[in-house]
């Protein structure tokens, strides 16, 4: 059984209909007891930085995914749910959860040109293997939408990189913990691709 | 880089699928979820639903057809037609619309802006606008005019001065329609579309007057826009979206072609 968080910070629904598509079988939860007796987590949200850790702590969830992610249970962080993992985000200057550490920065371009948020299909091309990775092919886009973006400070965790004026950490793991900045339940076969992988990963790299 | 997207709109009216020409006329020409699923595995980028539908009811019948939709199509879904309040965001979020289209009811009460783009962020927010060519007057320097209600009401308001309001007010994108375009299929307003493009730094949608490939390459070359809104072109069979996209993709436009 397949957890998703639900902190009011994005539509849960949208990771659960994928699940489904995939044939994973996935709950929706606020309930930190059921995040602890879950099989495996996803962690999705959009939203501010500031908010998601305010709704994660009033509930216990804050506490319940580290523990989560320390017995080595499949974790998957999705958008928000990746930025919140690292240490601390420029977003709202808030403190995170530290599960990997770095920052989390705003994208800030010289050329008018270019747009923020980061909105739309990007090229998501792999650093290094990872089992929620397999198949993935060379110019494979996902959905992005983001203005924001993680900066792990160890470059071992970065698992794949997308391109926007410069390189930026688009998919990173550390132990069982995994992480998009994407949205794999908007990019069509591409993302439900990783999300089958997800449903029967068994947390190790 | 981003890719250019190609984005099919669906009209729909009373649940069904309806096309319409010059915003008048309508016919249904099918079902929205089948057409939907069809064109997500043709390797649509994005989809929007206009809903036109003008009975009472129409509220659940679009959260219906939203939900059914998001249940089978794993590719942005951007809803719009007659959102009037948070509470309509809102719940067609809840349906499973990551985008929220606001149009009329906008252009009458901008703060609708401000409010939809608190309550379910501001990316999330398309505003959607209705533009007719006027000629450049004091009272319309860019010589386009905002039009609301389906094209019928020209409302006396510059069409860039309401671009620069939208993106002040906190949308996240824009839908260029040109009233004057849509429907004819003899090419997108592709001086419009540069104007508005040049004007914001919001993604730009162009709608209305698609009729060949070479249009959609026109407007997201010479036109500025991010992505190319079709409708008919792919409604009747004419041209498929994987088709679309090859065209543009073998004559250098970065758009996405592995789905």
């Amino acid at each position: 059984m397949i957890v998703i968080v639900d902190y009011d910070a994005g539509n849960v629904r949208s990771v659960q209909r994928a699940c489904v598509e995939v044939g994973g079988d996935a709950v929706i939860s606020n309930d930190p007891a059921a995040v602890a007796d879950a099989e495996r987590v996803i962690f999705p949200g959009v939203g501010a930085a500031g908010a998601a850790m305010r709704n994660l702590r009033a509930r216990g969830l804050d506490a319940a995914l580290v523990a989560a992610v320390e017995a080595g249970k499949p974790v998957l962080g999705i958008c928000m749910g990746m930025q919140i993992a690292l240490d601390r985000s420029e977003e709202n200057d808030q403190e995170t959860l530290g599960l990997v550490p770095g920052q989390v920065r705003r994208f800030a371009f010289a050329n008018p040109a270019l747009k923020v948020p980061h909105m739309g299909w990007n090229a998501v091309s792999v650093r290094r293997p990872h089992p929620l990775l397999n198949g993935l092919e060379q110019g494979d886009e996902c959905y992005f939408v983001h203005a924001y973006y993680p900066a792990p400070a160890d470059l071992e965790v970065v698992c794949a990189v997308a391109d926007y004026e410069g390189e930026f950490c688009c998919a990173l793991a550390r132990g069982s913990f995994f992480a998009t900045q994407f949205h794999p339940e908007k990019s069509g076969r591409v993302g439900l691709g990783l999300l089958e992988r997800f449903a029967a990963w068994d947390g190790r790299a | 880089m981003l890719s250019k997207r190609v984005v099919a709109c669906l009209d729909v009216r009373d649940g069904k699928l309806a096309k319409s020409v010059k915003f008048v006329n309508t016919r249904d020409i099918g079902d929205p979820v089948e057409k939907a699923r069809q064109y997500y595995l043709d390797g649509l980028d994005e989809l929007v639903f206009y809903d036109i539908t003008a009975s009472s009811d129409r509220r659940r019948i679009i959260l219906d057809v939203v939900e059914a939709v998001a249940e089978q199509v794993f590719i942005p879904l951007s809803v719009g037609g007659g959102v009037r309040s948070v509470a309509d965001a809102t719940d067609l979020r809840l349906a499973g619309a990551d985008k929220i289209n606001v149009n009329s009811a906008a252009v009458r009460r901008p703060a609708l802006i401000a409010e939809c783009a608190d309550a379910v962020g501001g990316q999330n927010i398309v505003l959607s606008m209705d533009i007719r060519h006027v000629g450049a007057s004091r009272a319309f320097p860019s010589g386009h005019e905002v039009v609301i209600d389906g094209g019928r009401q020209p409302m006396g308001i510059d069409a860039l001065a309401w671009v620069r309001e939208g993106e002040r007010l906190g949308a996240g994108e824009l839908v260029v329609n040109s009233i004057d375009a849509d429907g004819t299929r003899d090419g997108y307003a592709l001086q419009l579309t540069r104007m508005i493009s040049d004007a914001t730094r919001l993604p730009v949608i162009a709608s209305g007057g698609a009729g060949t490939p070479a249009h959609l390459y026109e407007v997201l070359t010479e036109g500025g826009a991010d992505a190319a809104l079709v409708a008919s072109m792919v409604h009747y069979g004419n041209y498929t979206v994987s088709g679309l996209k090859r065209y543009l993709n073998e004559r250098g436009v970065k758009i996405r072609m592995s789905w």
